[in-house]
């Protein structure tokens, strides 16, 4: 790139004036990240489409048309619809009871419960899934094992491999999200208005189903289309309870269409609905959480008190303990008895007790070596590219550096809209044939994390580059730096823990991603979470504990870091 | 059963061959110039993982890197690989023959004629010399002794169908299992499509491997398995976990399961010194008595606890049968259980 030498006749102070307004050298460098991002996005999308509506004769609505006339389809469509509208529901009611007791309540222990809904959080619902069906399978559980013993009675208490279990698990690991939106807010909303409520001789909780609810309400609207979406997208949960019992999913469903004779056309043409689902709830949400009448949320207002719960104290306590020990201290309790135990469904006594799978599964099983470090691999680069170009991204839109930089940050949030199955149709097409062949290489789930995560790093360093004032860009600038220098040395030092947060947030997104990878894994290019998978088909129960020990264990130890990094609560800043 | 008799010709020819160890040498040598050798197998995980093991042991300084995945998901990945020009897999093993009927028909099968192949019977040899059958497995039932009674316990095929059995039946998938897409067209010939309409009514558990099952029935989750790879349920038996096997008297599917080497692999000497090694008689005999095979080895042993395969009837299906009904057994299958 040829600068143009315009200065060499002015004089020196007027030249480093000149300077801020003149053609910056460093264009290329913001322009280049923009159209990078862009064409990530469009190259998938655009295969999807071209896919489901052409074949060799042409254009043609007959993939729409098998698919959205075929009985079994439609079943799998229902399916979803119904799960991840009771999720929905459930996630708002258990996610905001909990978000409004740890925020606006003298509840006990509110770090220890905000780091156990984060643990929840962690959990790669894909494992909770096959933990739960460890826990409530309806002969062999644990639970339903006691339950007998218990009760002396001969059936089950709960059978897991159903709707209502599906429904059950993905709540589980879907009631976080709302959990951090409710608590977000609530933090925000000051007291007031409930104080003016209590003047007028309301009781606490006619104040809090009066005042605080409405005031809340757009936030549990988005936290139930937040978690309706993520159950929606969910692949390894629907894979491992509904399968078992007939019942499939969209996603199990296009995972299906990739078997043995592929009909790619239709994955894509059954990609579509679901793309143009989460793009018209998101729009909804968009809409509910735009509204200007709820000036009351947001920045910060008077005083926050916390509500007495008084003789509820303890029994709030222990309806929040249970709900956690379903998606936490079960789960993985069940967890490590299975990595421990010969059989796993036996007591865990001396004869049962082994260390055999941990040996199998690091030493001997040939998958294992190869897999984790190709997930470290992934999950390392995938972080730190990320988090570079989420860094450059977001101080274009922030910084306005080009025209339009407004649509760029639509382009760069796309991925939120897009279900990971979906997204890997799209690259599988566009990226398995000449001249960009990807496929068969760890690049495509590179490609496919980068392009998933983007959103999530994108808002993280973008939140916080909004508290940077950009006057001291501007005096390093004035100084004769260029703006790429400034942001090295100013504004990223001073984002420092917004950035450690952003990479471990891609990282841990990375490492437990399955429904994206599912489709776009080679033998060649395996990763732990496809490992786990292909274990679960085969029944290797203590393997796959064995893993998802691993899974959690790194998580929880990046969080750790996080935190002893930066300094900050790793789950105070919402998602997304 | 022509192989049979083919099997017990070839016991009495008893064979004592002295090979040329200079041939041996080179081919060895070739291959460990290769290094590795990439096998995509359905063989179970512990078994294909302990081959692989046996393997480098005996050659050492050539790695086999083992993928495995059900007989479906294997034929997978080789079209998927071959529709994108990847070449990485050398040695092709699934339990459902009629693959290799496709495979071979679509040029992607070199052919090798492996000298350890010369004593197996007509039924384990491709006349054209592109696949040799590696192993035989059964597919049986299997029950819980802890939970079903043995007076108790089905007897036959027919037997599962008693609704008596509802909610307590395990199936593996044939569009995952080799060995179950084989058992489907099995029964399917002999008892019709209407066995699998009168079994689903007994809501079973659907799991995806023939492997899987034997965990499902010894936890006591689903007590009693419809099918199932029999040296699985003889494998997890023998751990000590509370197995029983059933071998039906009307007939046992019998699933020849084949190996081949990949037109375009990358290490085509090392290739076939695996399939020397897996096919020979040394490697058989393991197979037999560490993972609980049956193979087409004439001069192979069997546990004592085993019933002999003469003394079986088996019901054995056509590899071109296989392949050109694999659509319709997986999709009538799909239709009556539901996934």
């Amino acid at each position: 790139m040829s600068i143009p030498q315009t200065t060499v006749a002015e004089s020196a102070a007027g030249a480093r004036a000149f300077r801020l307004r003149r053609f910056d050298a460093t264009l290329p460098v913001w322009m280049g990240a923009a159209l990078f991002v862009v064409v990530l996005m469009l190259l998938p999308l655009g295969a999807i489409f071209t896919t489901s509506a052409f074949t060799e004769k042409g254009l043609t609505l007959g993939n729409y048309v098998e698919v959205f006339t075929d009985p079994a389809y439609l079943k799998a469509i229902w399916n979803s619809v119904i799960t991840s509208f009771w999720v929905g529901v459930i996630a708002v009611a258990v996610g905001a009871l909990l978000g409004w007791l740890v925020t606006r309540t003298d509840l006990p222990f509110p770090r220890a419960v905000r780091a156990l809904v984060m643990a929840s959080f962690v959990t790669p619902p894909f494992l909770g899934a096959f933990a739960w069906t460890l826990l409530a399978g309806p002969n062999a559980g644990l639970l339903n094992n006691w339950y007998r013993a218990a009760s002396g009675s001969e059936t089950a208490l709960f059978n897991i491999f159903t709707i209502e279990g599906l429904i059950f698990v993905m709540a589980l690991y879907s009631f976080p999200y709302v959990f951090s939106m409710i608590a977000n807010v609530s933090e925000l909303i000051s007291s007031d208005l409930e104080d003016a409520a209590n003047i007028l001789g309301a009781s606490r909780w006619k104040i809090a189903l009066t005042i605080t609810l409405p005031l809340t309400a757009p936030a549990l609207i988005g936290g139930f289309i937040v978690a309706f979406l993520h159950s929606l997208s969910l692949f390894g949960a629907p894979a491992i309870l509904g399968l078992p019992a007939g019942i499939h999913t969209i996603t199990t469903q296009i995972w299906a269409f990739f078997q043995y004779p592929p009909r790619l056309d239709l994955a894509a043409a059954f990609s579509v609905p679901l793309l143009l689902a989460t793009v018209g709830l998101i729009a909804v949400q968009k809409k509910l959480l735009g509204r200007r009448g709820y000036s009351t949320v947001g920045g910060k207002g008077g005083q926050k008190r916390l509500l007495k719960l008084g003789y509820l104290r303890w029994p709030a306590f222990l309806l929040v303990a249970a709900i956690l020990s379903l998606s936490v201290f079960l789960p993985y309790g069940i967890l490590l008895k299975a990595a421990l135990s010969k059989a796993w469904a036996m007591p865990l006594t001396l004869d049962n007790f082994t260390l055999g799978n941990f040996t199998f599964t690091f030493f001997q099983y040939g998958d294992t070596q190869a897999a984790i470090l190709n997930t470290f691999k992934l999950g390392i680069a995938t972080a730190t590219a990320g988090t570079l170009l989420a860094t450059l991204l977001a101080y274009i839109t922030n910084r306005q550096l080009l025209r339009g930089a407004r649509y760029l940050s639509f382009f760069v949030l796309a991925p939120l809209v897009i279900p990971g199955i979906v997204l890997a149709v799209g690259l599988f097409i566009a990226y398995s044939k000449p001249p960009l062949m990807l496929y068969g290489t760890i690049w495509i789930l590179f490609v496919a994390y980068l392009t998933k995560e983007m959103p999530i790093g994108f808002s993280q360093t973008e939140s916080t580059f909004k508290t940077i004032h950009p006057e001291l860009e501007d005096a390093t600038r004035i100084i004769g730096a260029n703006r790429l220098r400034a942001l090295k040395d100013v504004t990223v030092p001073l984002a420092r823990s917004g950035l450690i947060a952003a990479w471990s947030f891609i990282f841990i997104g990375v490492i437990r991603e399955l429904s994206a990878s599912i489709l776009l894994f080679t033998p060649s290019s395996k990763v732990v979470s496809v490992v786990i998978f292909d274990l679960k088909e085969e029944g290797q129960i203590g393997a796959i504990a064995v893993l998802g020990i691993l899974l959690l264990a790194v998580s929880f130890l990046i969080i750790l870091a996080v935190q002893w990094l930066a300094g900050r609560e790793f789950f105070a800043s919402s998602r997304g | 059963m022509k192989y049979l008799v083919a099997i017990a010709l070839a016991a009495l020819a008893a064979l004592s061959a002295t090979r040329s160890h200079a041939q041996d040498a080179a081919m060895i040598e070739a291959a460990r110039k290769e290094g590795k050798v990439v096998w995509y197998t359905s063989l179970a995980i512990p078994s294909s993982t302990a081959l692989a093991h046996y393997f480098m042991n005996k050659y050492k300084g050539i790695e086999v890197i083992v993928n495995r995945n059900g007989s479906q998901r294997v034929l997978q990945m080789v079209m998927q690989e071959a529709g994108a020009s990847i070449k990485n897999v050398d040695v092709i093993h699934t339990s459902d023959a009629g693959h290799f009927v496709l495979l071979k028909g679509k040029g992607l099968l070199a052919q090798y004629s492996p000298k350890a192949a010369e004593v197996f019977p007509a039924g384990f040899k491709d006349p054209a010399g592109y696949f040799f059958g590696m192993r035989a497995t059964l597919s049986s039932i299997a029950y819980n002794p802890r939970v079903i009674n043995e007076k108790d316990a089905p007897k036959t095929w027919k037997d599962l169908l008693d609704p008596k059995w509802r909610g307590k039946e395990v199936t593996a998938h044939p569009g995952y299992s080799g060995i179950i897409m084989t058992h489907v067209l099995a029964l399917v010939k002999q008892l019709g499509w209407e066995y699998f309409q009168e079994l689903a009514k007994n809501k079973l558990h659907i799991v995806q491997s023939a492997n899987d099952p034997a965990q499902v029935v010894a936890s006591g989750e689903r007590p009693l398995g419809v099918n199932g790879a029999e040296y699985f349920y003889y494998k997890t038996m023998k751990q000590g976990n509370p197995i029983k096997i059933v071998y039906p008297k009307e007939g046992v599917p019998l699933v020849v399961s084949p190996t081949a080497i990949a037109k375009d692999a990358p290490h085509p000497n090392a290739a076939r010194l695996f399939t020397e090694f897996i096919l020979s008689k040394e490697n058989q005999q393991i197979l037999a008595d560490k993972e609980g095979l049956y193979t087409g080895h004439p001069e192979v042993t069997y546990p004592k606890d085993k019933p002999m395969l003469k003394d079986l009837k088996l019901w054995a299906v056509d590899a071109e049968e296989l392949e050109k009904r694999n659509a319709e057994l997986k999709k009538r299958f799909t239709e009556f259980f539901g996934a």
